[in-house]
């Protein structure tokens, strides 16, 4: 309303503007709220943990054996060895034999988009209506009903993950971050803080989508075409925006789309990118330097290993599986040693699922890739593959500061492993997200049921 | 559309498909499906001091040893290796059958998507159902089956996707080996869809599923013994696809059935009553735990989706990882296949679900199996459930010569397979992945292009 005032007077200066001499601009005050729907998330109740006697991988590449760690209201208090003293009160857990972890960030989810059971109804992933979607926001597609949640926190360890659009598009749309905590709602669930990222995509599935329905882009060149088309009217855009704000005039019509991306090029909302091919990779990092944006992640990133020193270059987190290969052409030069390459040559390496099973196993694909990079002649140790689970992943989110490896003062989201978690033998045994137990292997109360399983066979089983 | 008139080999009972139902296989009948292992299968060899594991359900054994000879296995256990045999010191090692990929299309695709013509799965356009037989579509250099005999996966149960009809064809079961004669056992079963995906093809719903079913079976009944007379005039299947069913009234052909609902499993199981002769293998089988006691006294085999936790259909509201354990537990015999899960390609994952079956043992509630029974389930229980047993899956002497030597325990994440012999043959373990993986490993710039590097 302020805005729209301002608006009116500084029209009703210029009028005068031939008799007086020309005032000086007044900053436009008209802002779009960048965050309409913000995260109503709160922490549930904790009580001071210590768990000692642990193997803790601290998410960062460092590891104590025999190591202790607290926490205290929702937060990572200390990290140490056997030395480490709880305050009264508080619960013990020895957990010989066992391991402690940060809980895992699933960079590329479609939990609540693409939920199960996966009927048409319920499908709400691919606004596949228009190569360049940016204006979606996949959050507005969660259903936080979706049973997968559950299994990722029993199953798989995951206390936060990144929900994003499909990628029949060439802008699939913003994605969102969610802390793996049942809610009512999506915002119940919405990551505080988190910044959004916009999905794109390369290749196969925006050219098949379109080609086949004789629109554009119908080729790899429409592809890139397309893309550098929409970047040009966005900055055209931003720049609207950025006179508007800096010298007022005319408050320039707001487009969804275009914030969006205009939210990309000023940093503020981070890019993951659906790119197989290597050489597609290579293409994306010279549009991205063509209108200035950066790059946070390539998803699916099956050919990273060819380009791995380019990745390096420019500080591009590569997502990968472990080994899905030739489901499609594009992933046809897979190698299981993709993960192991990329870390060996110093470029950020993620492990991410895409897949409502695959989400439950992230720690099994790390080490099915530590194997295949030991047998490569690729030594790395079970520390540093904790970093393609969550450090590398909350960096690639921009969420590292909060969460993502096990430092005091973050919050405290923490997986107890009945075992090696590197092992197929192993599984959660206890799960923390914000100091809360969540999950407890041992106590059947602590297994969310969500609303869609109540009063269907096995409802509140194991599963 | 005509069908064809021809003579359908599954029809008479002196066939070469009548004798390969008959429990061992002999080799003057093979010709239609067999190879004969290489010569150089006819060497001696003992692999001996590698923690040895039968595939028989028993748990592994230390310092075991397995002796192959012509391309069967000899023998198997604590013992010397026989005189004159090349002895292969698996000091470290574990040693196991191949793995049996219990349901799978390897062989069928060398691309799932957007691939034209490296997709063989699925012949929804073409005019035939039942008659359909995956052999000539199974091609045995697909990079799929190179990849998993580089994974110690010896031998697949190749099933064809259902089209435009319930039933959807033949299946065969295969072998991994790096020659051209892939196919094992042609025709070595008839797979019919009859949970929501049956209903779907059907016209929508498990009601008209079940009358096709057993409309199908009546044609069959009706042109048993006379393939080439009159037929009636109100017949949906061709001449030639209702001849393939002929066997399968007779229960000389399995008939593997897809269902996942529990009340779809007893649907199913009833038929029997209709259809005395059929013989019944159950595939998918999520809610299976729910009428676990009701499959026991079936007495049919089950070759279970090992993992489905997900109720991701209304057929599978009740999927639990815990399916498979609690159907063991009951007595139902139960192998694991990938069903409607990346079937094409990824059979090499079964032994890693087979180790998380085995980890639930561990979680308070769950029902795991134990580390032979989980190991039985991608070896000798496929075998016997599609009724190979005395053929494949085990060391167990007579067997076929396939074998893999493993850098460790092969249920777990870190193991591979450092040497895999079929049918005897002693197999190569390179295929596109490993090359590229050669290619990639520096990516220093050199004198000549990455394309020069092989």
């Amino acid at each position: 309303m302020r805005g729209a005032l301002a608006l009116i007077l500084a029209l009703g200066l210029a009028g005068c503007a031939a008799l007086t001499p020309p005032p000086k601009p007044k900053p436009g005050t008209v802002r779009i709220n960048e965050n309409p729907y913000p995260s109503t998330y709160q922490p549930y109740g904790s009580v001071p943990t210590l768990i000692r006697g642990a193997t803790i991988l601290d998410g960062e590449g460092g590891r104590i054996d025999n190591g202790s760690i607290l926490l205290v209201n929702g937060k990572i208090e200390a990290v140490g060895g056997a030395d480490l003293g709880a305050p009264a009160g508080a619960a013990v857990i020895d957990a010989q034999g066992r391991y402690v972890t940060p809980g895992i960030i699933d960079v590329h989810s479609h939990l609540g988009d693409y939920p199960s059971p996966g009927v048409q109804s319920l499908s709400d992933g691919n606004e596949a209506t228009s190569p360049a979607r940016p204006e979606v926001w996949a959050e507005h597609s969660v259903w936080p009903q979706d049973p997968g949640f559950s299994r990722a926190l029993a199953n798989g360890g995951i206390t936060a993950l990144q929900i994003l659009p499909g990628s029949a598009n060439l802008f699939g749309g913003r994605s969102v971050v969610l802390k793996n905590v049942p809610a009512r709602t999506m915002q119940g669930m919405k990551f505080p803080g988190a910044p959004y990222g916009l999905k794109m995509a390369c290749g196969e599935n925006p050219k098949r989508v379109y080609g086949s329905k004789s629109q554009m882009p119908q080729t790899r060149m429409g592809n890139i075409a397309y893309v550098r088309q929409t970047w040009a009217k966005a900055k055209e855009y931003d720049r609207k925006w950025t006179k508007y704000e800096k010298s007022g005039g005319e408050v320039p019509a707001q487009d969804l789309a275009m914030d969006t991306l205009r939210g990309v090029l000023q940093g503020k909302i981070l890019v993951h990118n659906h790119c197989y091919r290597a050489d597609e990779e290579a293409i994306m990092i010279d549009v991205a330097k063509e209108f200035g944006y950066k790059i946070s992640t390539f998803h699916h990133a099956v050919e990273s290993y060819k380009i791995a020193d380019l990745l390096k270059e420019n500080g591009i987190c590569s997502a990968m599986w472990a080994d899905w290969y030739g489901f499609k052409m594009e992933s046809y030069d897979a190698i299981n040693e993709n993960i192991a390459f990329v870390q060996n040559a110093g470029a950020c390496a993620i492990v991410h699922s895409d897949d409502a099973n695959g989400i439950q196993r992230l720690n099994q694909e790390a080490a099915k890739a530590i194997a295949s990079g030991k047998r490569a002649g690729i030594d790395i140790s079970e520390a540093t593959a904790w970093t393609w689970l969550s450090a590398n992943p909350a960096k690639a989110l921009g969420i590292f500061d909060q969460t993502g490896s096990l430092k005091p003062g973050k919050m405290a989201d923490v997986v107890l492993w009945n075992g090696n978690p590197f092992s197929a033998y192993t599984r959660p045994d206890k799960v923390w997200i914000d100091g809360a137990l969540l999950y407890d292997a041992a106590n059947p109360k602590l297994r969310p049921v969500s609303d869609f399983e109540l009063g269907q066979p096995g409802e509140g089983d194991v599963k | 559309m005509t069908a064809p008139a021809g003579r359908h080999p599954g029809l008479d009972p002196g066939s070469t498909y009548f004798r390969t139902v008959k429990k061992r296989w002999i080799p003057a009948f093979a010709g239609m499906t067999m190879m004969l292992a290489s010569p150089l299968a006819a060497q001696t060899v003992a692999i001996t001091n590698g923690t040895l594991v039968l595939g028989d359900g028993s748990e592994p054994m230390q310092r075991g040893t397995v002796v192959i000879r012509n391309g069967r296995i000899v023998a198997a256990g604590a013992m010397r290796p026989p005189d004159g045999a090349e002895v292969i010191d698996a000091n470290g090692k574990w040693v196991t059958p191949g793995i049996v990929a219990g349901f799978s299309r390897l062989g069928l695709a060398e691309v799932d998507l957007g691939a034209d013509g490296s997709d063989d799965t699925d012949s929804g356009n073409g005019p035939f159902n039942a008659a359909i037989d995956v052999t000539p579509a199974v091609n045995p250099k697909a990079s799929t089956i190179a990849v998993s005999r580089a994974d110690g996966v010896t031998r697949a149960v190749v099933a064809p996707v259902a089209g435009k009809n319930i039933f959807a064809g033949q299946g065969a079961i295969i072998d991994t080996g790096d020659d051209m004669d892939a196919v094992l056992r042609a025709q070595a079963f008839q797979f019919v869809e009859l949970g929501e995906g049956g209903a779907g093809i059907a016209g929508g719903s498990r009601a008209t599923a079940f009358v096709l079913f057993r409309n199908a079976l009546r044609e069959a009944r009706d042109i048993r013994g006379r393939i080439d007379g009159p037929r009636r005039d109100d017949v949906l299947l061709t001449r030639f696809d209702a001849a393939a069913l002929v066997p399968v009234v007779q229960g000389k052909q399995l008939l593997l059935v897809h269902v996942e609902r529990a009340k779809d499993i007893l649907n199913v199981l009833d038929l029997r009553r209709e259809f005395p002769g059929l013989k019944i293998a159950l595939v998918g089988v999520t809610e299976g735990w729910l009428v676990a006691d009701q499959i026991r006294q079936s007495g049919v085999w089950v070759i279970a989706s090992a993992l489905n936790d997900l109720p991701s259909s209304f057929e599978q509201l009740a999927a639990t990882q815990s399916n498979v354990g609690r159907m063991r537990a009951a007595g139902v015999k139960v192998a694991i296949g990938m069903i409607d899960d990346s079937d094409t390609r990824y059979v090499r994952n079964q032994r890693h679900y087979a180790g998380n079956l085995v980890a639930l043992g561990k979680v308070p509630g769950a029902s795991g199996v134990s580390w032979g029974e989980a190991f039985a389930m991608i070896s000798s229980r496929p075998a016997e459930a599609v009724g190979l047993g005395d053929e494949i899956g085990s060391l167990a002497a007579g067997r076929r010569g396939d074998v893999v030597i493993w850098s460790g325990d092969p249920l777990e994440l870190d193991s591979a397979p450092e040497a895999v012999w079929i049918d005897g043959v002693r197999q190569p373990l390179d295929n596109h992945q490993t090359k590229l993986r050669v290619r990639y490993r520096s990516l220093e710039r050199k004198a000549l292009p990455e394309a020069y590097r092989k």
